[in-house]
């Protein structure tokens, strides 16, 4: 038993992980690789190079649709690290248990309903006419949804949506992660004067840059990704904004509009190469995998 | 932390990025063959259950069905309507031709346009070689059946008629003293006055992805001339677009037409009992007026849709009016058929029960009369109805690409923004001819 232990250590982990791989196989590695081969290939299986990436850049929409998801990121990248960090450590400070204890589940709340339900909420709260916040709206002088929706706003809201899905996990994470910096360097630094700012600046927040660089990975693949939230206000506005303003949106038109499954998968392609690169950059520039 | 560990971590990472990436993945692996359909092979006829989908409208008639016919096993399925360009339809006849099963036997779309793909995804089958007899056809209005035909072979039904006619509260314009307006000027002159005298109250609506059917269409704007299978023509800035463009900044910025969709929250809220007149399609009346906002009878009446001083050839709009498809993958076609033709052409749905004007003339006679005889409305709805059904302007085509999406992503934020529609004519142009081009056409510019 023991030599077997020795042999291959940590197999309960390897059998943990066993099942990931199977679910990763079928639903994240094969369809990746389908769509690699789409992406090269004509409608009759040829082989015809970048030709479908070429057809993807030509079309009218691609250029104002890279704009919108970049111009989205830069909004939704900075809200996120800005916010989330910042409430994680004013969460930190929060000694009172319960307060601490029922804010953390607040912040949650939101993302535990399924991506899209929670858009549809973000649809009503956003109509002047049946918003709970509508005296909000109607002091940013817009009375109908037609003003709030117009297309300059669309990355703020886009991202306001995104932030209230989507931060109360990670700020839920940060605030663990938080827990695990040692209180004897806390204590030192207080002891040496630090306030609450300098601790933040000087301890916490250096200690936290892998799981914000973490989050920033997973944030930018993800918010390169954007469909729900245009699609769904797409059909809340009846097609008067969100309609072809992401490229997943694009390459779902290719698909199923234009019935071009190979342009479709060129864009995709792009958005996983993309997403890599990034992730690349990121992990490379801030030594993630150094060890402590 | 060792470096095990961070190993670890990678192949976690790495994961991660892949898996959620990977989802992008999933949405290329839908499309489906190409099928010209020359010449009908059904599928081997072995009968049973049809399956029909239908819009939350046309429910009623599928149930109808049903219960006149029990020994008819249906599956009906509710769903969208391929309303408003969700092309829910043809993303899923795209995914059914990748897995070769699954397609409906009948299909109720909101949409006149779904034979510019049906029709190559080898989805439709031909209904006037021999499925169903001429002599049924011939009692479709006229020219109701042409966004159904393709090269000569009839590739669906239509359901309902969508000729534009004023809608007007009578009681109100009595009260008023004003007179039904005949031509485009008076309704500009009386859009004006009222504005003047009784501000608040609406001669119409400018906020609906379907205003441009309403207004330009009816204006003869030659927005969207659709020359052939895959041609178009496209001038936006002709006179016929800009005079009626002009008559709608005027009355947009004097509030009396409203920026909000009929069916929006704000309109219902605010604007529903704020109505004098409202040019619109035949379901206006049982599907807004009565259904929507609750107008109590007596009170609604019809008249002509106006026309510019000087024209001698009256023409209207169309918004929307659906279709009925027969799948070429049904395996029960006799049962299939059966329920078409009963949906399409009986008085028992289309005179007594249905919304909208039918397609169906003999229906459409019917229909007419049980209107009249409900005494919702304060005049003789019948007379506008049959006239216009006929005046509906040739100039204005079906293509694959949504005109409503192209206005509403278009022209709708500008007006929101406070622009006038004359200056976006141009953009309107650009973008119709984007997304022609980008869906295959040949697009001239006049």
């Amino acid at each position: 038993m023991t030599s077997w232990r020795v042999r291959w250590p940590g197999r309960a982990g390897h059998a943990f992980v066993a099942a990931y791989v199977v679910l990763l196989i079928a639903f994240g590695v094969i369809p990746t690789a389908y769509a690699v081969y789409f992406a090269f290939t004509d409608a009759g299986n040829r082989f015809v190079g970048l030709a479908n990436f070429t057809a993807a850049a030509s079309d009218f929409r691609f250029v104002a649709a890279v704009e919108h998801v970049a111009l989205y990121l830069v909004f939704w990248l900075a809200a996120l690290v800005v916010f989330v960090v910042g409430l994680a450590l004013l969460l930190h400070r929060v000694t009172a248990r319960p307060v601490s204890r029922s804010l953390r589940f607040l912040y949650y709340i939101p993302g535990a309903l399924a991506g899209a339900a929670s858009v549809m909420v973000w649809l009503f709260m956003l109509d002047p006419a049946v918003s709970p916040a509508s005296f909000l709206l109607r002091a940013f002088g817009f009375d109908t949804f037609g003003q709030v929706v117009a297309p300059g706003h669309l990355p703020v809201l886009f991202t306001l949506i995104a932030f209230w899905t989507g931060a109360g996990g990670w700020i839920v994470v940060m605030y663990g992660a938080l827990n695990n910096i040692s209180p004897d360097l806390i204590e030192a630094a207080r002891i040496d004067g630090a306030g609450a700012w300098q601790t933040a600046r000087r301890i916490q927040i250096p200690l936290l840059r892998k799981w914000i660089v973490y989050m920033v990975i997973l944030a930018f693949a993800g918010g390169t990704q954007l469909f729900v939230e245009p699609q769904l206000l797409t059909l809340a506005s009846v097609g008067v904004a969100g309609r072809d303003y992401s490229l997943n949106q694009l390459s779902y038109d290719f698909a199923f509009q234009h019935n071009n499954v190979n342009t479709a998968a060129a864009v995709s392609v792009e958005l996983l190469v993309v997403g890599l690169v990034a992730a690349g950059v990121f992990v490379a520039r801030s030594g993630f995998f150094d060890a402590d | 932390m060792t470096p095990k560990l961070g190993g670890g971590r990678t192949a976690l990472l790495a994961g991660g990025a892949v898996l959620v990436l990977g989802v992008v993945a999933a949405c290329g692996s839908g499309g489906g063959t190409t099928n010209t359909q020359n010449g009908f092979q059904p599928v081997p006829q072995t009968g049973g259950q049809i399956t029909v989908w239908v819009d939350s409208t046309r429910l009623a008639a599928a149930q109808q069905y049903q219960k006149q016919n029990p020994s008819v096993s249906m599956n009906i399925v509710s769903y969208d309507g391929d309303a408003n360009g969700s092309n829910y339809l043809q993303t899923k006849v795209g995914l059914f031709n990748r897995t070769r099963e699954g397609w409906p036997d009948v299909v109720f779309s909101s949409q006149n346009n779904e034979t510019t793909w049906a029709v190559d995804a080898g989805f439709t089958a031909p209904l006037n070689k021999g499925q169903i007899p001429q002599s049924v056809l011939d009692g479709w209005a006229t020219g109701a059946n042409d966004p159904c035909t393709v090269n000569g072979t009839l590739h669906c039904l239509r359901n309902d008629l969508s000729q534009t006619v004023l809608w007007y509260n009578a009681a109100l314009l009595k009260q008023w003293n004003y007179q039904v307006p005949k031509t485009w000027e008076e309704f500009q002159t009386l859009g004006e006055k009222v504005a003047a005298e009784h501000p608040g109250y609406l001669v119409g609506s400018a906020g609906d992805t379907f205003t441009p059917e309403i207004y330009l269409w009816a204006g003869k704007c030659g927005a969207n001339q659709i020359t052939g299978p895959k041609a178009l023509t496209v001038n936006t800035t002709g006179p016929n677009c800009t005079r009626m463009a002009a008559l709608l900044d005027k009355l947009i910025k004097n509030h009396t037409l409203s920026l909000s969709s009929v069916f929006s929250s704000d309109f219902g809220k605010n604007l529903a009992d704020k109505i004098l007149m409202m040019p619109g399609p035949a379901w206006f009346g049982g599907a807004l007026f009565q259904d929507t906002f609750k107008v109590p009878a007596g009170q609604i009446a019809v008249a002509p849709m106006p026309q510019w001083s000087g024209d001698d050839k009256p023409s209207v709009g169309n918004v929307g009016g659906g279709t009925w498809l027969l799948s070429a993958h049904s395996k029960n076609l006799k049962a299939a058929t059966d329920f078409l033709t009963w949906v399409t052409t009986s008085d028992d749905y289309q005179g007594k029960v249905a919304p909208g004007y039918p397609a169906f003339a003999k229906a459409a006679t019917t229909w007419l009369s049980k209107q009249n005889s409900s005494g919702y409305y304060l005049n003789d709805i019948a007379g506008p109805l049959q006239a216009a059904a006929g005046q509906v302007w040739p100039g204005w085509g079906y293509g694959q690409f949504s005109q409503e999406a192209i206005w509403a992503a278009t022209i709708t934020p500008g007006l929101n923004a406070g622009k006038a529609i004359v200056s976006m004519l141009p953009d309107w142009q650009k973008a119709v001819v984007n997304y022609a081009k980008s869906n295959g056409y040949q697009v001239s510019e006049q």
